[in-house]
This record gives C-alpha cells, structure tokens and sequence, in this order.
C-alpha cells in the first residue's frame, strides 16, 4: 500500500462528511453530494487496489494484532465495498431530487453518510469487536433514518427494528465475549486458525448467527422487515434493502466460512438452506399478496436473502476446488445483484408513490403509463428479482441450481423454481398495470435526477452483472478469472 | 482484419440497437421511427445476406463471450441458424412496413416498436445460439418482450391474454432451464454439434438424458404449442395483427419448434434420440397436435382464432419431421419452418386487413370480401391453398417430403396424420375461400373505412401479404433452385447425416 491509507480514507471521509452536514446545515445538499461522490471514488480505490494485491491490511495507530484497530480488506468486503460506492452515489443523487424540503434534507445526509461510514467500517472491520461497534452503529442509523417520515407507522415499525437491532446486537456480543474467554483474540483471521470445535465454539456460533440472523432478516426472524422497509422514505427503503441487510448477511458468511469453518456441521448448514428455502416461499408469497408496491418490494427482500441462504448446504457438501469456488462467487453474484437491483425498485417505487400519491398496486395504471423511465426501472430491476437472463441473479441461479444437481440435493430444485415462479406473478402483476387505456406520454424520462439514477441502477443489476460477471471471480481471488 | 466473429453480433444489435433508441423517442417523431426500423431491418437483411453465402461456402461465424467461469454465450451460424435467420430477417422488414402502417394513429407506438425490435433481437439470438445457455437466455428474453406486445392494446382482454400467455411461457421457461442446467451438470460445457454431443456418455445416465429430454421438450413445447401446452395461443389473438403475425410465423412460436429440432438434431444427434426411445414419444405428442389443432380450428368462428389453432396444428409438422429417423424427413420438417413462416404471416396479414379495412373479424362475416378486396383475398387463397397443400404453393412440398420420409423410415401411420389433416385444413379453410369469392357481398360492411390513393387499403397494408404471397409461390415453383428453402434445407439434413 502506498503513502495514503485508502481503507481508514473509506471510513473517515464520510463520516467527516457527516460532521460537514450538521455543521453547515444551509449547503446540506451539496455538501453532502460532494462527501458521497469522495466516500464512492475511495471505495472504488479501494476495490482496485484489492483488484491488484487481493488483500490489504492495515494497523490504524500501529499497535498491530491482536491488540490494535485493523482494517482489512480481501476480495468479498472489497466486491460489497464497491457495491456500496455504486448504489449509494445513486440513492445520494436521487435523494437530492426525492427530499424537496429542507428540514427532511437536514436530517437525511448526516444520519446516511454516518450510516455509509459505518457500513464501510463494518465490511473493512479485521475484528469481531470492531465488527460489533459498526454493526451497532449500523443499526441506529439506519432505525433514525428509517422514521424519517415521523408518520406513525414509519416511527411504530422503525422501534421495533431499532429494539430488535438491539438484541441481535446483545447476542452478537455475547458470542464475541465467549469466543474472547475461550481465545483471547478478537481478530478474525487468528481466531479462524485457533478455532476449535467445542461446546464453547458452538455456542458462540449459535449466538453470533442467531443474533446477526435477526438482523438479515433471515425467515422466520424476518418479522420486523416488511413494516420497516416499506414506510421509510424511498431512498431510505433502498439503502435499507440493499446495503443494510446485506452487512448482516455478509458478517454471517464471514464467521461461517472464516472464522468457523471447523465449528459449522452438515446439520447446521442444511437448517440455514432450510431456513432459505421457507423464505423464498414465504416472502415471494407475501410479495404476491401485498397490497402496496413498496410493501411487495420489501417482502422481495425477505425472499431474496433466502435465496442467499440456500448457498450453505451447498457450500457445504462440494468440495474445494472450482466447483465451489463457481458457487462462492455465484452466491456473491446474486448478492450485489440483488443490491443493485431492489435499489432500483424502491427508488422507482418512491417516485411512482410521490406521482401519485399513494404506492397501492391496483390503482397504479396511470402513474406507470406516465413515467416510462420508471416503469422500465421497474421491469428491469424485476428482471433481476425473478432471475431471468441477462441479470446477474440469472447466472447465479444457474450455478445454484447446477450444484444442487451436482450434489445430489435436487430437492432446492422445486424451492427456486417455485420461487422464480412466483416473484414472476409479483413483478407482473405491477408491470401488467402499465398496458392500459391512458393516454400515451409524451416523453421517456421526466425527472431526470432522480429517474436515471435508478434505471441505471437497474440497468446494472440486468446488463452489466449478468454480462460480465466473470471479473467477480478474479476479486474474489477465486480459480477461473480472467 | 478478420471480421468474422463479430458477424453474428451485429446481425443481433442491427436491431437491438435502434429498438433501444425507439424506447426514448418522443411519441411524436414518426420519421425517425420510422428510419430507426427500417435502417436495422435492411442492415440486417444485407448481413444476413453476407452470412447465407459465408455459410454456404463452409466459413464459421462465431461470437463468444464468457458470461462467467464455465458459462459462454456463443453466437455460431450453421445451416440450421441461417435458415431460420434469414427467415425472421426477411419477414422482419415485410412486417414492420405492415406494421407502421397498421398502427399509424394508434397510441404508444415508441413502446411497441421498441419491443418489437427487441422481440426480432431475441428471435434471431435464438435462432444464432451455438449452444443451450445461449439458446435459454434469448429464448426467456424473447418472452419478455412478447409480453408488452401482446398486452400492448391495454383493454382488459388484452392483459389477461398477456397474462395466460406469460404463465404459460414462464412454466415452460422453468422447465427448460431446469433441463439444460441438468444436461450441462452431466455433459459439461458443450456447444450443439451437428450430430449430437451426448452419445459418449455413459450407459448409466442415459435414463437421465431420456429425464431430460421430456423437460427440454415440454420446456419448448409450451412456445411450440404442442398438446397439451397450447392453450395460450389462442388467447393471446388479443394482440395487434402485426404482433399475431410475427407470434405464429416466426418469433414465439417458431422459437420452440426450433428448439425441438436444435434438441433433436445438435444435442442429443437424431440417431442416438432414436437408440434412447425418444422419436417416437416425440412423433405420437407432434400428431396428436396436428390432428386436435385442425378439429378445434374447424368450429372458430373468429377469423385469428380460426387462424391460431391452424398454427397450433402446421407448427407440429415441424416437430413431425423431426420424429422420423432419415434425411428426406428431416428435410420435409426444416423447409416447414420456413414454408408454415411465410405462408402463416401472409393469412395474418390479410386477416389484418379485413379487420382494418372492413371491420371484419368474424368467418361468418366474409361472404363477398374478395369482390371488395380482391388482391387481399388473393394473398389469403394463395396462404390458405398452401397450407391445405396444393401443389405448386410451398406448403406441398413440405407435405411431400414428410411423406416420402415417413415412407422411407417404414413410419407408414405418418401418412395417415398427413391425409387427414389435409383434409381437416381443407374442411376449414375452403369455406372461407367459398364465402369469399362466390357468396354476395352485404350491403354496408361492419366498419368500413376508405383510405385515399387506388388500392382497396392502405398502401402499407397492401403490399405485405402480396409480398409474402408471392414468396409462397416462389418457394414451391422454384423449390430445385439454388438457395431455395427446400435446397438449404437439403444442406442442412446433409450436413446433419454426415452425407
């Protein structure tokens, strides 16, 4: 690594932006703006840097392992960092057309740019402590930035996420406080070589993915999801759904495979696909019966981690060598895709809701014929929620499914084929509302700061993922890159 | 330089490209629509152009590239690929002149020719995929964009025929993707060889391939028509008869037929299908349809319907010729993906026609159209004597040779299918050519409209169905002439038998 410390510049520019804000209230937007473009452009560095030299490390205040404040970045924190860059510069310039008022702009750039600080704290932390303070952080942000509203519902749900937040909190911490007693390093990569199985170790697991569990919204945990996601603002929905969730679930995939990896059993791997499986039924069922578009988008989520889920008893039962690496990085794939695309969604959801003034799918008819631009957000972005090529979460699917032919455990086969089944029926049942009798618009995009944005997050997640997907592997420093 | 590879690229992209550019048109720019449609239907005709005489001389166009680790999209021109190429390209540019005409003054048009260009895109990516990842990709594309098309009107008929249509291709989409990622876990990577990839494969899997074999069919099926997935079809009539036109002659409908003969001929190699068991399943399914589509075809009393469950039977010729083991019936199915294409899209035409000129829909409502309409109802007795197979139109040849194959493969029971379904298509399209030419015409038409200038339409409606018309003929009259459908067709069943 050069002179400049690109990982510590990731997490403490936005948070300096977050300081600017508050200090100069009078140029939140621009300010702002300029601290998502810088935080977006170091994260980006970062990715490349990793891109280079698969892994960078680095001692803040030089006290080194096992005592000091690391950071660290190997291929998977540097795919969802650059995830993070891309979706949250254009939830950042969609924002600044989506909150016209300035006392809702006031409150919305200081709490998301710590958020975003502390979101690349969390995916660059070396250490399980470090890990617990920005997941901490994560949660409260993102509780206050979802009761932005200050309706009653939004405030209702957004306590019961920030309580629930707590106690996944409380559960993560009490594993690390085991694991500490039982090794005495916090650090990640020293505690994946000391680990042992034992009943220590397994219960430190149970406590550490339950409560991060809670946290993704993993089925049946999922319960306080729905109402949250669907009564913040939009923007808020999207980084809620496509960068928050993903923390929690990319922390459980680290201790899983890292950090745990003697600990884990067959068993307990098969219950989490179990568990992914329910999810992929339920969520896209409850998607299918939700009445209100940013509800269906948000039930989407619950049935999308599940899809995510389903990747560990796969992982599980292949073996090194490239097969497994194609599902690591099929699983990463539909990961990101799944980020890019459900922010496209519920950004278009906020501008179809703000149209016209309700987001309730049986009377959207006019509203869909009259922004094109977000209707075709909206059809792209439920391309990748089905699955359906060219999207990233296709070739994703396609791995998943091969390895559950591969493995013998053809009985996923039937889950994520009635999944994909389903999130069809949901996303058709918005798009079918855009073929009426209204008149025809007159152009395609019609506010372009906060349209483009979100088609070109869609485009993204359909386009681009699905396309070339094959760099993912080289990130992730896995066999069959280019 | 060498520009080969990036040939079937650019026949893809002559039309993805100025489809992309229509979708952000201002409704109001006509004439660039309309320079955007017809300067990729042209520039695709003259690539294809380049690519039928490459391909005929033995040059290999391949486009690859790597989606992910193991996972190609391959665009590869054989002979196969060509004919069904050039016959979406041709009827592409028949089509879209129909179509600007036909929609003039109707709502969203930038949205309908954006996913018309997409829907051409997708077929041709279909017909150019060099192997089954490719093949599924734009096979699911291509039912996404069909979708817009056939809710287009935005009625409440329409959108539920847009819905019945989606279930159905989703269903069918689910299945074959379930299949080609089973066949691709067993066999590995593998591009469609002509002759098949799948014979060196152990003994023990082959009741896997035969597992296989009946998802990819009913996969396919379900776009094909075949019994009993056919029941979107006739729903989906709700579409503007340009969008019927290209459905049955050659986009959706003709994708799953071709996927058939992909299947059949390049996966599993005709010879190795017919070792496993699976000609003869395939054959029985082909005739069932053949013979139901022509029953429920002979008691529509609306003309499109009429029409569609005509398709549901023609379309399974091609799967028929598929089913029987030996090069003249491999032949006699080939051409009949190109010879049902033009003979169909010409019917719908005229259909169109009469519905927009007239206002007539309905069988029962045609006595004495050919007096107002004679050059229509030529077009229309020229598709419809085809399709009953009346020799010199197109449609007779693809009939002889399915029987000349079945005769040569000792499947005698072929004939049979083949005389009594040309008797069905007589007893169902004949009466309408009696109504039409000899019965009176009534006094006012349901909903006439005059168009300025001296056809019996309008201009842009006139000429199409002649043009396909004329193709029929052509096809049949000069079928021994280099180039013909029924030579190329030749070429492939050549280059598929090692002969």
């Amino acid at each position: 690594m050069g002179v400049i410390d690109w990982l510590a510049l990731a997490v403490i520019v936005p948070l300096i932006g977050a300081l600017a804000v508050t200090a100069l209230p009078s140029r939140v937007r621009g300010l702002g703006l300029f601290a998502a473009c810088a935080t977006a452009v170091i994260a980006l560095r970062v990715t490349l840097e990793v891109w280079q030299a698969a892994l960078l490390r680095s001692d803040l205040g030089g006290w080194g392992a096992p005592l000091g404040l690391a950071l660290q970045a190997d291929g998977l924190s540097a795919a969802l960092l650059a995830m993070t860059a891309l979706v949250g510069l254009a939830i950042s310039i969609s924002a600044t057309g989506y909150f016209r008022n300035d006392d809702q702009s006031r409150h919305f750039w200081p709490l998301w740019l710590l958020l975003w600080a502390a979101l690349n704290g969390l995916l660059l932390a070396a250490d399980l402590f470090n890990l617990y303070v920005t997941l901490e952080l994560v949660g409260l942000t993102a509780a206050a930035l979802g009761a932005l509203t200050g309706t009653r519902a939004a405030v209702a749900a957004n306590l019961r996420y920030l309580l629930v937040g707590l106690l996944g909190s409380i559960s993560y911490l009490l594993g690390v406080a085991l694991l500490y007693t039982a090794y005495g390093t916090l650090d990640m990569t020293l505690l994946a070589e000391a680990m042992q199985p034992g009943p220590v170790s397994g219960s430190a697991l149970v406590l550490m993915v339950g409560g991060l569990a809670l946290k993704a919204a993993i089925f049946p945990l999922h319960f306080w999801l729905p109402p949250a996601h669907a009564n913040a603002p939009a923007p808020v929905s999207a980084v809620l759904s496509a960068l928050v969730v993903k923390a929690a679930f990319y922390l459980i995939l680290r201790l899983w495979l890292d950090v745990f990896a003697p600990v884990v059993t067959p068993v307990a791997s098969d219950l989490l696909g179990i568990l992914g499986a329910l999810a992929v039924l339920w969520g896209s069922w409850r998607a299918l019966r939700a009445e209100r578009l940013k509800l269906l988008a948000a039930y989407s989520t619950v049935a999308q981690i599940g899809y995510l889920c389903l990747f560990f008893p796969l992982l599980q039962a292949t073996p090194e060598g490239t097969p497994r690496d194609d599902l690591m990085a099929a699983l990463v794939l539909m990961a990101l895709t799944h980020g890019f695309a459900k922010a496209g969604l519920f950004l278009a959801a906020g501008l179809v809701q703000q149209s016209a003034g309700h987001d309730r799918i049986a009377d959207l008819g006019g509203t869909a014929q009259h922004l094109p631009a977000t209707t075709f957000t909206i059809a792209l972005a439920g391309t990748a929620l089905i699955g359906l090529p060219p999207s990233g979460s296709f070739i994703g699917k396609w791995f998943l499914l091969s390895s559950a032919v591969a493995t013998g455990q053809w009985w996923w086969i039937p889950v994520i084929m009635a999944g994909t089944l389903l999130a069809a029926a949901y996303v058709f049942r918005v798009l079918g509302r855009a073929f009426n009798l209204e008149p025809t618009p007159r152009v395609f995009v019609t506010q372009a700061r906060t349209e483009v944005p979100a088609l070109l997050l869609a485009l993204t997640s359909v386009a681009v993922l699905g396309l070339v997907a094959s760099p993912l592997w080289r990130l992730l420093g896995l066999e069959g890159g280019p | 330089m060498n520009l080969d590879h990036l040939l079937p690229a650019a026949i893809v992209l002559s039309s993805l490209l100025p489809g992309a550019f229509i979708f952000v048109l201002k409704e109001e720019s006509h004439v660039l629509r309309g320079v955007l449609n017809m300067t990729g239907a042209i520039v695709k005709l003259l690539l294809v152009g380049v690519m039928i005489w490459g391909v005929f001389n033995g040059h290999v166009y391949e486009t690859r590239l790597t989606l992910a680790p193991g996972l190609d999209l391959v665009l590869n021109a054989d002979a196969l690929s060509v004919l069904f190429v050039t016959l979406s390209t041709v009827l592409w540019l028949v089509t879209t002149i129909y179509a600007i005409g036909y929609l003039e003054r109707s709502p969203n048009r930038s949205r309908f020719f954006g996913f018309f260009s997409l829907c051409v895109s997708a077929t041709i990516g279909v017909a150019l995929a060099g192997n089954l990842l490719t093949f599924v990709i734009f096979y699911e594309i291509l039912t996404l964009a069909t979708y817009p098309l056939v809710a287009h009107r935005g009625t409440p008929e329409a959108t539920r025929g847009a819905k019945i249509y989606l279930a159905y291709t989703m269903g069918g989409g689910a299945l074959l993707l379930v299949g080609a990622i089973w066949l691709q876990v067993l066999s590995g990577p593998a591009d469609f060889v002509q002759g098949g990839f799948l014979s060196g494969l152990q003994p023990e899997v082959w009741g896997q391939l035969v597992a296989i074999f009946f998802l990819l069919l009913a996969g396919l099926g379900v776009k094909a028509a075949l019994f009993p997935f056919h029941g979107w079809l006739p729903q989906s009539m709700v579409a503007p008869a340009p969008v019927s036109a290209l459905l049955h002659a050659v986009a959706v409908v003709k994708a799953g037929a071709f996927g058939i003969v992909r299947v059949v001929y390049d996966v599993y190699g005709v010879g190795f299908a017919d070792a496993l068991g699976l000609l003869t399943p395939l054959g029985i399914i082909a005739s069932i349809t053949i013979l139901y589509g022509s029953i429920m075809a002979l008691t529509q009393d609306g003309l499109k319907k009429r029409l569609a469950y005509s398709t549901v039977s023609q379309v399974s010729y091609i799967a028929l010729g598929a089913s029987i083991l030996g090069p003249i019936a491999t032949i006699g199915g080939v051409v009949h993906l190109v010879h049902q294409g033009i003979m169909k899209i010409t019917l719908f035409f005229c259909a169109g026609n009469y519905a927009e000129t007239l206002g007539v829909y309905k069988v029962s409502e045609m006595d004495g159209v050919g007096r107002r309409m004679p050059w229509t109802t030529l077009a229309f007795s020229i598709g419809a004597l085809g399709m009953i197979g009346i020799p010199p139109i197109a449609g007779f040849v693809s009939k002889w040779y399915l029987g000349l194959g079945a005769v040569a493969a000792d499947a005698h029971w072929v004939l049979l299918i083949l005389a009594a379904s040309s008797l069905l298509n007589a007893a169902y399209f004949l009466p309408i050519l009696y109504r039409a030419w000899f019965r009176p015409p009534p006094e006012t038409w349901p909903k006439e409209h005059h168009y300025p200038g001296r056809f019996e339409t309008m201009g842009a409606l006139f000429w199409p169905p002649l043009i396909t018309a004329a193709l029929c003929l052509v096809a049949g009259l000069f079928a021994a002439a280099p180039f013909s459908p029924l030579e190329w067709a030749r070429l492939i069943a050549q280059r598929e038998y090692g002969l």
